[in-house]
């Protein structure tokens, strides 16, 4: 029981942070129906950047709390990943708007590669150790479960996160100019909304999230590296579509469930497919003989986490391609 | 000359709670013209879907030549002999107007894999008579001078032409046409009328879905007209000009115009 | 052969003549030429022709199908274990190639067929993401599966595979001329690889002007007029996927015979984007831009990297750039820039799906 607790803990923790991301791709989604597959290596960058920004602050103004050196480099880092995001619509996507469908895919897998090879030429390929600034001494708040000061910040800022963008999308005029364009950009611009300038807003918006995640998922993980940013991004991917992509609310409730799935799943996939629990008479006498004295034979070990989100991913596209809550998909093909 | 070629029985459609057709119920005759006519959003180009295979209706059958009509394989009504267009041009842009119509001879070519693999003699004979044809095609709705131009470069009424001699290598002996005439002018009509008389002339049944009521009455030896997803009227064209639910729809439609 | 001869600016258009006796040439005398810069040059020449048949293979699925596939590279890792299984000391089987060859390209089109069955329905970029996936799979199951059975000995992979034996000629065996000088065996698999690329391109250009390969351009320009003309788009799709699959596993055997070992990370997810870049970067379902453009990606690099870093050696003292940073950094960009300048490739001509000359030949006998 207590490892299902903790494995559930484990699975909202990151599972927040899937979310934070899949936001990203959603929206752009929802509004150019591309994705972004650079968006994970902004979260990179992000995390990076708040790295050299954190170590530069501790060496300069040792004397400075560890909370106002995390905001410092968070702050940095989030200014940074906006630049980028923007740059990176300005220059690789506007212009392929109405080009075929495949083009702007095939560009931002580029700019994905790019990102990561000057991440590589400026940080090289070593992991780099993230600075704890946060505790991450376990806290045992039940008996046998444990959880870090860095996984309860995380919860918590990632809830008011996304409750301040859905309040942005849904309250203000920002927000329904948003709305507008993503439901139809010819129309909206004849509304008088600058369709440009939101899809650029929406770019800088999604880049400052990621940069969080970055700064969060380095800090519970305590490492930063160049190619750090793909298997987030790929799974916040997966939480999108999982939760019907171009749909807030849905991709964070993919993000949650594909964080949920993951770590459960982890927990349970090696004893799940141990033979040793087939019936004496199914097995092999080698088979037997392996499992004697508390052997196991574990088909699949949690080695192949990672392969939950590929076929999660796979699935909901072929079977249910609106997703989970699945209300709007745009499709303008 | 009253054989019955197509039969629709009691076809209806429905798009979550809007009822696009129903129980649309109609007869077509093997040579003849038959119009299919109606204001806007009658459900004209939905029975064209549902015929064609593109939708699955939701009750009725369709009998073609003698027996049923699967619903919801495209690929199959046209292999039982229903060629379509469609109401926006879709032809197959980076292929020359030629390789159109070759593209359409598919279905009525059988060489193997390992046939294209070793170009046997069934494989490269084929090949011939299929390029052949497509020639034949060409010149027979009047474009064989474009036979090397890449689809997309040809004009308006050239990509008409081309995409009724594409939907008529598949040799159909039924051709839909939706909405044929749109966006052409009077000459590309009068052209467009001509060559469909010659298709009929040739021994295909033709089936015209068309907003240009001049065009349907001049044309064609029978008329449906559907209105919100009913048949209103089925008869000669003199017949139905004068069936006042007929007038109606159509002053109604455009008195709200 | 002939899109190549009209890409050589001036004689092209000139003499095609002329211009294929050139490509011809080239072709031939180019591990001879390379052999004198060293044989680095000539396993380079030899890698870029495996790049060729790869990216001819995905061209077939890309190009010619319009599925973009972004798994491509778990087909080759397919053929080359496939070789690792068959004929290498790690299960101590050793079959002729004549066998482990079609094994290799049989179970990548099996594997081919079950990635396309159930992304059939799926549209461009949703597809592309799951392929992306089936093609990280399959690394992922590379990597583990040395327990609780051993099969692919993990991330170190599977060493000493035998090389390929034509009957009885060990092609990896240099062969000696005199005392002093000897063919070295990277020329003779240069030559053996120019076979199997030149039967790739024989293939495909069948394909190409067939109605297969029009059943394939049909889909990619419109699925549903395709299906409107009768066109079974199913079967076409998996046929493309089968036979893109196939050159992939033909590729991967003729890779482990002649590396003579595989790992997982030589099919990376990164080998798959190169693969693409490659097609992208000549001109998609034009043969003779992807011939170029998988020769040009996968030579740049290499020149760059024999100039740069004496340059920067020079310039810094040290190196700065390494060898993989410039490559990535080479395919990312050729990538960008391709899309945002020449979306149509280097060789923008458009692929021929039909030879009309054969109609007037047809007429002429009668």
């Amino acid at each position: 029981m207590e490892t299902l607790l903790q494995q559930i803990v484990n699975g909202l923790v990151v599972g927040s942070v899937y979310a934070l991301v899949a936001l990203g791709y959603t929206m752009v989604y929802g509004i150019l129906g591309l994705i972004n597959f650079a968006h994970g290596d902004v979260l990179m960058v992000g995390a990076l950047v708040a790295l050299q920004v954190i170590v530069f602050v501790q060496k300069t103004w040792p004397a400075l709390g560890t909370i106002p050196t995390l905001l410092i480099g968070l702050s940095a880092a989030m200014i940074v990943c906006m630049a980028l995001g923007y740059i990176i619509e300005r220059t690789a996507y506007r212009r392929l708007r109405n080009a075929p469908r495949l083009a702007p895919l095939i560009t931002a897998i580029g700019v994905s590669f790019l990102l990561q090879t000057l991440a590589m030429i400026i940080w090289g390929r070593n992991y780099h150790s993230f600075p704890q600034l946060i505790s991450t001494a376990p806290l045992q708040p039940v008996d046998g479960v444990f959880i870090t000061p860095v996984q309860i910040i995380i919860l918590i800022s990632s809830a008011l996160l996304m409750v301040a963008l859905i309040l942005l999308v849904n309250k203000t005029r920002l927000g329904r100019a948003m709305r507008a364009t993503a439901e139809n950009h010819r129309v909206a611009s004849l509304m008088g909304v600058d369709t440009n300038k939101i899809i650029a807003i929406t770019f800088i918006i999604g880049s400052g999230l990621a940069a969080i995640a970055g700064v969060m998922f380095s800090s519970n993980y305590g490492v930063a590296h160049y190619a750090m940013g793909f298997t987030p991004g790929i799974k916040a991917f997966t939480a999108a579509v999982l939760g019907g992509i171009g749909n807030l609310g849905g991709a964070m409730v993919g993000g949650i469930v594909l964080g949920l799935v993951e770590s459960i799943g982890a927990g349970y996939l090696g004893s799940a497919t141990d033979l040793c629990h087939l019936p004496l008479w199914a097995q092999s006498a080698s088979l037997q003989a392996t499992c004697a004295n508390g052997g196991s034979f574990e088909l699949l070990s949690s080695n192949y986490q990672d392969i939950f989100a590929f076929v999660i991913l796979g699935i909901v596209l072929i079977f249910r391609p609106t997703g989970l809550l699945g209300e709007r998909v745009s499709d303008r093909a | 000359m009253s054989i019955t070629l197509l039969e629709t029985q009691n076809i209806s459609k429905r798009f979550g709670g809007l009822q696009a057709l129903t129980d649309v119920s109609l007869t077509i005759k093997k040579g003849e013209i038959y119009g299919l006519i109606g204001p806007n959003g009658a459900g004209k180009t939905t029975f064209f879907n549902v015929l064609t295979g593109a939708y699955t209706p939701n009750g009725g059958e369709f009998i073609f030549a003698g027996s049923e009509l699967p619903t919801g394989t495209p690929h199959v009504v046209v292999e039982r002999g229903i060629a379509r267009t469609f109401q926006n041009i879709r032809l197959f842009r980076e292929m020359t107007a030629l390789e159109n119509v070759m593209a359409g001879h598919h279905l009525r070519s059988d060489s193997s894999l390992w046939g294209i693999l070793t170009q046997n003699r069934h494989t490269r004979e084929e090949e011939r008579l299929i390029t052949e044809r497509a020639f034949e095609m060409l010149r027979y709705v009047g474009i064989e001078h474009h036979a090397t131009t890449l689809s997309r470069n040809l004009s308006y009424g050239d990509q008409r032409r081309l995409e009724i001699a594409r939907a008529l290598a598949t040799e159909p002996q039924l051709l839909a046409l939706d909405e044929p005439a749109a966006g052409m002018n009077a000459t590309e009509t009068a052209q467009l009328r001509e060559l469909i008389s010659t298709i009929r002339h040739d021994g295909v049944t033709v089936l015209l879905i068309e907003h240009d009521v001049k065009l349907v009455m001049g044309l064609c030896d029978r008329v449906a007209v559907l209105n919100f997803g009913k048949k209103i009227a089925e008869d000669v064209p003199a017949v139905v000009q004068k069936n006042p639910d007929v007038i109606e729809a159509y002053l109604g439609s455009s008195h709200a115009h | 052969m002939n899109e190549l001869a009209v890409a050589i600016p001036w004689l092209g258009s000139r003499n095609p003549k002329a211009a294929r006796s050139v490509v011809l040439a080239l072709m031939l005398i180019a591990p001879l030429i390379a052999a004198l810069c060293g044989n680095t040059w000539v396993r380079i020449l030899d890698f870029a022709l495996l790049y060729v048949m790869l990216a001819l293979g995905l061209n077939l699925v890309v190009g010619f199908a319009g599925l973009l596939d972004l798994g491509y590279i778990a087909f080759y890792a397919v053929g080359a274990y496939t070789w690792a299984f068959l004929a290498s000391p790690h299960f101590g089987l050793h079959l002729p190639f004549w066998l482990v060859l079609p094994a290799g390209a049989g179970f990548a089109a099996l594997a081919g067929l079950i990635l396309g069955a159930p992304v059939l329905r799926l549209r461009g970029d949703y597809l592309a993401i799951v392929t992306l996936g089936f093609g990280e799979i399959v690394r992922i199951f590379m990597n583990n599966l040395n327990y609780p059975i051993n099969i692919t000995n993990g991330p170190q992979g599977v060493n000493m595979l035998d090389s390929l034996n034509l009957f009885g000629w060990d092609v990896s065996r240099h062969i000696p001329i005199t005392d002093n000088f000897k063919i070295n065996s990277l020329v003779m698999f240069y030559y053996v690889f120019l076979l199997f690329v030149v039967g790739s391109v024989i293939v495909i250009r069948r394909l190409q002007v067939s109605r297969i390969g029009r059943g394939w351009a049909a889909i990619r320009d419109d699925e549903l007029a395709a299906k409107a003309i009768g066109i079974n788009t199913r079967n076409m799709k998996l046929l493309a996927f089968a036979m893109g699959a196939t050159f992939g596993g033909v590729a991967g055997g003729l890779f482990g015979s002649f590396q003579g070992f595989v790992s997982p990370e030589s099919f990376s997810l990164m080998e798959s984007i190169a693969i693409l870049t490659m097609v992208v970067f000549g001109g998609m379902g034009n043969l003779g831009g992807v011939i170029i453009g998988a020769i040009a990606l996968s030579l740049l690099p290499e020149i760059l990297r024999s100039v740069a870093l004496p340059v920067q050696h020079a310039i810094f003292g040290h190196v700065i750039l390494d060898p993989e940073v410039l490559r990535m950094l080479l395919l990312s960009l050729a990538m960008i820039l391709m899309m945002l300048i020449r979306p149509a490739g280097m060789l923008p001509a458009h692929a021929r799906y039909s030879r009309p000359e054969l109609a007037s030949a047809g007429k002429g006998k009668q």
